[in-house]
């Protein structure tokens, strides 16, 4: 299997079935989910809460291990978490609290044996300029607002040129105004370049702003539901409402009790 | 039926002044704001008014010999630092207290990474800890006068068992409180076994470790206080417990009280001058505590 691996799948998610176990039965996060990543995707894992979007994405991180089915990064199976796949966390304690932004930037690159200190900090002050916190890089994370927390969070991912980036709910916690502004940010982020992200989240208008391709999840548990294309940026806004609506139908034919748990912002 | 309902106000637009255009707005605050700010005066405060209430009380009762005013303790301090007494006293019992603590804390460390190495090594930890942490360190020491005999390890046995339960307790609580993100960002950097601990769990976890210091300090300095005194002159000199014991015998009350004098003086030297400033540094600083 692993030889056939094409260059150009980053992510390869095969058969997965996730489960956890609480003390009193086991839980079925994800069942059979199958999807391929290429590089330069914006991949966005999508679907109501209780679609183990979440768990999807920590199992590619290499926090769990599935029940069935492999995730193969760059054809190698996943089964510890690792620097060739970063994440960025929604919570904004994911900073180091001790250290500063260029420090909390320069660790991973240093702490894995990437680069020596001083190219470290080159590119970590490469990075912090590129999300705009030049002027913070001496700052520490419990002086900065939440989206200026989570900016230092993309730049050490993309500091280390990781594989895959993986995000998870990311720009949640912010408030909408913010929300907007990181979102384009990411996006003139990308442009520069090209890197390869699986980005999760609960909000259709992000994920298709955000990805090139969208994979719809259906909860209890997570199965695939439907993998589409997602429009260009400079889509007219009937097409962005018809893919929309096309969501939500495909989200929510059959149930439409879990409309409460997702917002269309 | 409300008539205001349909009145449209204008709509209004304004243009905001350049930041640089006003430059720094603030108000400086008064003098006595300002010194009530730092802790250090508004401690100090509470210290001369200790001080004058005792001048106070000893002057209206009177008797030396149960309890000599302030100003003839201080005077017996002074005399006894001048004599060189009292510091080559403090001196001794620092001596032990040093490495008591050290090898209690190096131990703490040894059993907090059994303790989170596995399951049954927080079992393990845990047993011992509820085990021996209740149990008073002095109890031990006619143990440890019979397995070590009448000299500084003796004292030290027993300052480790003072100081190891509430490290480890500290240390070990403090790793399970750190939060499940900053855990997955450290695996995240393929960070694992020492290095995980050293530079993750440790800084994350560092409030309570600190908090475990500053107990185990503190129990440390009493025992030995209270081992010198019950235990004597072990060790040649004697230290700081064993000056006051011995004062104690000669009814020279004010030696006493100096003797105690000292020993509080180096608790709150330790406190706040030590603790506080690694205090400033890490934890403070970090945003970590107010």
């Amino acid at each position: 299997m692993t030889l056939l691996t094409n260059e150009r799948n980053v992510v390869e998610v095969d058969g997965v079935t996730l489960q956890y176990k609480t003390t009193r039965h086991v839980v079925t996060a994800t069942y059979r989910v199958d999807f391929t990543v290429h590089r330069a995707d914006r991949f966005v894992l999508l679907g109501p809460s209780g679609c183990g979007k979440s768990t999807l994405l920590k199992a590619v991180g290499g926090y769990l291990t599935p029940a069935e089915g492999e995730i193969r990064v760059r054809g190698h199976k996943v089964s510890r978490p690792g620097p060739d796949r970063m994440m960025v966390f929604q919570e904004f304690d994911q900073l180091l609290p001790w250290r500063t932004v260029k420090q909390n930037v320069m660790f991973p690159l240093v702490a894995s044996g990437k680069l020596p200190p001083q190219e470290a900090e080159d590119k970590a002050l490469h990075y912090i300029s590129k999300v705009n916190l030049a002027s913070f890089a001496d700052s520490l994370p419990h002086m900065l607002s939440g989206g200026m927390k989570q900016r230092v969070a993309i730049a050490r991912g993309m500091a280390m040129e990781p594989d895959v980036l993986l995000m998870d709910e990311p720009f949640a916690a912010l408030d909408a105004l913010t929300r907007r502004k990181m979102q384009d940010e990411l996006l003139q982020l990308w442009d520069d370049t090209h890197f390869t992200v699986l980005f999760v989240t609960h909000s259709i208008a992000e994920a298709i702003k955000i990805g090139t391709r969208i994979l719809l999840l259906s909860p209890h548990p997570g199965q695939v539901k439907a993998e589409l294309n997602s429009l260009p940026r400079d889509a007219s806004s009937n097409e962005l409402e018809e893919l929309e609506h096309r969501i939500h139908a495909l989200l929510f034919s059959e149930e439409s009790r879990e409309q409460e748990s997702v917002d269309a912002r | 039926m409300h008539a205001d309902v349909s009145i449209v106000r204008p709509e209004v637009l304004r243009d905001p002044v350049q930041g640089a255009d006003f430059g720094v707005v603030e108000k400086p605050l008064s003098a006595f704001e300002r010194l009530y700010n730092r802790g250090f005066l508004r401690k100090s405060l509470i210290l001369v008014a200790l001080a004058l209430l005792w001048e106070a009380y000893a002057r209206w009762l009177d008797n030396s010999l149960l309890f000599p005013t302030f100003s003839s303790t201080v005077q017996a301090l002074v005399l006894n630092v001048a004599d060189g007494t009292l510091p080559e006293r403090a001196w001794t019992s620092l001596q032990v207290l040093v490495v008591g603590y050290a090898v209690g804390i190096l131990l703490a460390a040894l059993l907090t990474m059994v303790a989170i190495s596995s399951r049954l090594g927080t079992d393990f930890l845990e047993t011992l800890t509820s085990m021996f942490n209740p149990l008073p360190a002095i109890a031990l020491l006619p143990l440890s006068m019979v397995w070590f005999g009448l000299g500084n390890a003796s004292l030290v046995f027993v300052l480790v068992h003072s100081v190891l339960w509430a490290v480890a307790l500290n240390t070990h609580s403090g790793f399970l409180s750190v939060s499940a993100t900053l855990r997955m960002v450290g695996r995240n950097y393929g960070l694992c076994g020492w290095r995980y601990v050293w530079l993750i769990l440790i800084p994350a976890a560092f409030p309570s470790i600190l908090t475990g210091l500053k107990i185990g300090w503190a129990f440390a300095w009493r025992t030995l206080i209270a081992a010198e005194l019950v235990f004597g002159v072990s060790a040649g000199s004697g230290g700081l417990g064993w000056f006051v014991y011995e004062n104690k015998n000669l009814l020279a009350i004010s030696d006493v009280f100096a003797g105690l004098l000292t020993v509080i003086l180096i608790g709150l030297f330790v406190e706040n001058v030590l603790f506080s400033s690694i205090e400033r540094r890490t934890v403070r600083r970090w945003g970590m505590q107010h």
